[in-house]
């Protein structure tokens, strides 16, 4: 069912979130899923790394290496292993969460992406309240007023935010409500003024100048995440509320409703209180895969934005041939990408009575 | 009634006979029946026409340019749109709308292109695994799973790094992150279709199983695949635009219309059309494939309509 | 309702509901006349016949694209062409009600179903929270449910088709209701239980007087049940007669109807199929008296 109602969006849900059966017995069998799932994104990863037409060799040392430097930096990289010893060493460094040095920051990976990262969860939860907050009660309204204007309008803004570049949006915000009227702030997450006033702890920005009461600086860090995560929010948007009307489309057919309206409840009572009800959980699936495609959009929104986060790290590491830390990257995305879709799952298994 | 003595004027009446006559009659009648169905959703013919047009452009676009695409005129750069430059001119002084025309073909040739590699690779991978089951599915299916871990833009952005950057290998990345979704699409087709009684007479008969899964399993799934390789038509062109903005899929001067935008970029404070308009190019195109989808959909795939 | 005994509960003249198609509107009911009082109505029919969508036009409830029309419509004086939505929902509910065909479908899924029950006390008779879950605590218990305590703390999947119907009947009758409408109350329970149910819905409406529009395909099980049967089809009532006299019926239609029933008492090798006549469809109404 989800699957079928899945097909206006790009794809729906990854591997963890399979159908299982019930509870008992279910334990064992999502441990090996994960497991299995697990070991495939570091086979896949291990892959990409090796496709790499470059010399990783060479790319450290430089091309006036002498043979016998470049034969020993060659065995020390434990590249004159056979493939599948050298794909044993990825998954055990893996597992010890070694993911090697970046060639750009010639930093560990892992430290850098533990630095870039709140950025991007700050940027992309904005993004999906955004979402969620309007695509959610679009979605209901549309669904509920089928075929009226309001319904055409919400299907055409949808439309409209599944079919647009982001990084297009981005610059054209940046030209009309940064350079033009001066309604936000411009790149970056905070103005350079008050970057040394921030005490960091959560590296949330908005969290940190709260916590500390320092609301000068929070407006101005909000002027700063305000556009990138709208138009990150707007794709959320598309996807939220596209779902969530067509899964109310479904529930406004069943005979429940017709009963909630024998019973003498307003259209919008059956609505939120009756047919709401029953698409909450599904919205909340939704909520968690749309949560999970803003990081990727998050990798162009935050080049045009110069947002110090996730995706303007993992395109400076492609710009730069930096497998080390591409292949880091893209496992972190797809982990956290199953994580999202087992939370999912979990959430349907809870939140809902039938499954129980 | 016999077609071919049809006279013109009893061609809707042809089209429209309760009981088809020949296969032929009831291919055509599912054709007209389709075609009504188009003209009534006006989106869906506004997508169709916007992609016509696109085609049409791409296929005349020596005509239609005005200018030389790689002629650089330092003294007419960064024009706004004018008589002699209807778009304007970019860093280069080259005429953007003359790009622009050439860039449809671009887009056109790493949409299809993508679209062909992707769209038989997941049939074929998705039928398999579904009439085959077994350990094959399973296999299969778990391979699709780990593909579709990753947002598709993160699988092509790793896939071109390690391939380098360039059109060819951009849309070789494009493709290898959109089969998954296809094949779980298809081998779910599969499932519904493989029990049916005319599978098991065919069976009977003596077919090969690879003669039963193309001949007669592949073309029961291929109405949901086109309405999904459609819509996903949109999104490819997203990512092979992205792949430009970042410098990773069309190299300059190629007037691919994200590489253009990512020129654009550098200027978009004092010229803003630079950017703007393969911008705009882009969106409608993606938005022409995915009103063209939805309809097709309705037309082809009621169920989830 | 000065005089409750002698002015009728629902009073329809020519109703018609039409859903355009491409090819011009296609008319479901075709000019419908008759009168509820405090009785047992039957309507039976073939589906399509018509008479499940003229039980919810009474209730104004009918798809958004069926136009509606009538001379009148009247529920107890209340002309209800022309009430408005909000005083078709201080009816619902309150004054007219309709049971649903299968409970599976016509309990909201993740509603406790004490609350269903409860709701409509607290939408309509402005009871607080503890007062309504007493009044459907209650209700349970008229239904025969034996341990209404926990029942009432039930999700609709935790219950039996047969309970669960029950439970739709509490939830339609709890606020009392003048008329009801039952919509093939019980074509979807088990055989078995159908009758149980039956009766429950018989103790509560001859207790309470209320009117009822027994809506089923199943001439028999309408016979015995009501007062009054009114045969459809295509659109039309073509038959008005009392239950006790169906075998005198005139029309050709219900004569059909009757032989393809089986009867203890007149053994047959084969039933009949009923075959229709496309005359059937403007032909005359047989009426018990003509309509005021």
């Amino acid at each position: 069912m989800a699957e079928a109602a899945a097909t206006p969006a790009r794809r729906s849900g990854g591997g963890a979130a399979a159908a299982l059966p019930s509870w008992s017995g279910t334990a064992l069998r999502l441990v090996v899923s994960i497991a299995v799932t697990l070991f495939g994104l570091m086979a896949l990863t291990f892959l990409i790394g090796r496709l790499l037409p470059l010399d990783p060799v060479a790319a450290i040392l430089g091309d006036n290496a002498t043979q016998e430097a470049y034969e020993a930096m060659r065995a020390q990289l434990g590249l004159d292993q056979p493939l599948w010893i050298q794909f044993g060493r990825y998954v055990g460094d893996v597992l010890r969460l070694d993911f090697g040095t970046a060639l750009t920051t010639g930093k560990p990976v892992l430290e850098d992406i533990a630095r870039v990262f709140p950025a991007t969860i700050e940027l992309a939860t904005v993004g999906i309240l955004i979402g969620t907050g309007l695509g959610i009660p679009l979605g209901v309204l549309a669904a509920a007023h089928r075929d009226t204007p309001l319904d055409y309008f919400v299907r055409i803004f949808g439309l409209l935010g599944y079919s647009t570049p982001n990084f297009w949006l981005g610059l054209m915000g940046l030209v009309l409500f940064y350079a033009n009227l001066g309604w936000v702030g411009g790149p970056g997450r905070i103005d350079t003024a008050y970057q040394w006033d921030i005490e960091p702890v959560t590296d949330l920005l908005l969290l940190d100048t709260a916590m500390a009461g320092q609301w000068e600086i929070f407006r101005n860090v909000l002027s700063h995440i305000i556009l990138p995560a709208s138009i990150l929010g707007f794709g959320a948007l598309a996807y939220i509320s596209r779902m969530t009307r067509s899964f109310m489309l479904e529930q406004l057919a069943q005979e429940y409703v017709i009963a909630a309206r024998v019973k003498g409840l307003s259209w919008m009572r059956t609505v939120w209180v009756h047919a709401f009800r029953n698409v909450v959980v599904q919205v909340i699936t939704v909520v968690a895969l749309a949560y999970a495609f803003l990081l990727e959009g998050a990798v162009l929104t935050e080049t045009v934005f110069a947002w110090p986060g996730f995706g303007r790290y993992l395109t400076n590491a492609l710009l730069a041939g930096d497998m080390n830390a591409v292949v880091a990257c893209t496992l972190l995305v797809g982990i956290i990408f199953v994580a999202l879709n087992l939370l999912a799952d979990l959430l349907y298994r809870l939140l809902d009575p039938r499954t129980r | 009634m016999s077609d071919a003595s049809l006279p013109t004027s009893s061609l809707g009446a042809w089209l429209r006979a309760p009981v088809p006559a020949s296969p032929f009659q009831a291919r055509m009648q599912a054709l007209w029946l389709g075609w009504r169905r188009l003209r009534s959703n006006p989106p869906a013919l506004a997508g169709a026409a916007i992609l016509l047009l696109l085609v049409a452009v791409a296929v005349s676009a020596p005509l239609l340019a005005t200018h030389d695409i790689y002629a650089q005129d330092l003294t007419a750069r960064l024009r706004p749109p004018s008589a002699a430059h209807w778009l304007g001119t970019d860093d280069l002084g080259r005429d953007i709308y003359s790009r622009l025309v050439f860039g449809s073909r671009i887009t056109l040739y790493i949409a299809f292109l993508a679209a062909l590699i992707a769209a038989p690779l997941g049939l074929v991978i998705g039928t398999t695994a579904g009439y085959l089951g077994g350990w094959t599915d399973t296999i299969l299916m778990r391979l699709v799973d780990i593909f579709l871990s990753f947002p598709s833009l993160i699988l092509a952005l790793a896939f071109v790094a390690a391939l380098g950057p360039g059109i060819e290998n951009a849309i070789i990345a494009i493709s290898l992150a959109a089969w998954p979704p296809i094949a779980r699409l298809a081998r779910a087709e599969t499932l519904t279709v493989r029990k049916s009684d005319y599978i098991a007479a065919v069976r009977l008969q003596g077919a090969s199983r690879l003669r039963i899964i193309l001949h007669h399993v592949v073309p029961m799934c291929l109405p949901s695949v086109i309405v999904r390789i459609t819509l996903n038509m949109a999104g490819i062109i997203l990512t092979a635009a992205g792949l430009g903005f970042l410098g990773l899929g069309a190299q300059p001067p190629s007037p691919e219309w994200g590489a253009m935008l990512s020129t654009g970029r550098q200027f978009v404070m004092t010229s803003w059309w630079i950017a703007a308009i393969p911008g705009c190019a882009i969106l409608f195109t993606s938005l022409a494939f995915n009103l063209f989808g939805d309809g097709l959909r309705d037309i082809l795939d009621p169920r989830h309509g | 309702m000065a005089d409750p005994d002698t002015s009728p509960l629902i009073r329809v003249r020519g109703l018609r509901i039409a859903f355009p198609s491409p090819s011009g509107p296609i008319e479901a009911v075709r000019g419908v006349s008759f009168d509820v009082g405090r009785e047992k109505l039957g309507i039976v029919g073939e589906s399509g016949s018509g008479k499940s969508m003229t039980g919810r036009a009474l209730l104004k409830l009918s798809p958004k694209a069926a136009r509606v029309t009538a001379e009148r419509l009247d529920f107890a004086g209340i002309d209800l062409l022309a009430a408005s939505e909000r005083r078709m929902r201080g009816l619902r509910g309150a004054r007219i009600s309709m049971i649903l065909q299968d409970p599976k479908y016509s309990l909201n899924p993740l509603m406790r179903v004490g609350h269903q029950i409860a709701e409509t006390c607290r939408l309509h008779q402005r009871a607080g929270r503890a007062e309504a879950n007493a009044k459907a605590m209650a209700m349970l218990e008229a239904v025969h449910i034996r341990d209404p305590r926990r029942v009432f703390d039930l999700y609709p999947h935790e219950v039996s088709g047969g309970m669960g119907q029950r439970i739709m009947i509490a939830m339609m009758l709890v606020t009392e209701p003048d008329l009801i409408i039952a919509d093939e109350p019980t074509s979807a329970l088990d055989v078995t239980i159908r009758r149980q149910v039956l009766t429950i819905l018989d103790e509560l409406v001859s207790r309470r007087g209320v009117g009822l529009i027994f809506i089923s395909h199943d001439l028999n099980l309408v016979a015995e049940f009501c007062d009054r049967v009114l045969v459809m089809y295509a659109g039309r009532i073509v038959e008005e007669l009392r239950a006790a006299d169906l075998h005198s019926a005139r029309h050709p239609y219900t004569q059909a109807l009757l032989r393809s029933l089986p009867r203890l008492d007149q053994p047959v090798e084969e039933l009949a199929v009923p075959t229709r006549d496309p005359a059937w469809r403007d032909g005359p109404t047989y009426r018990l008296e003509a309509l005021a």
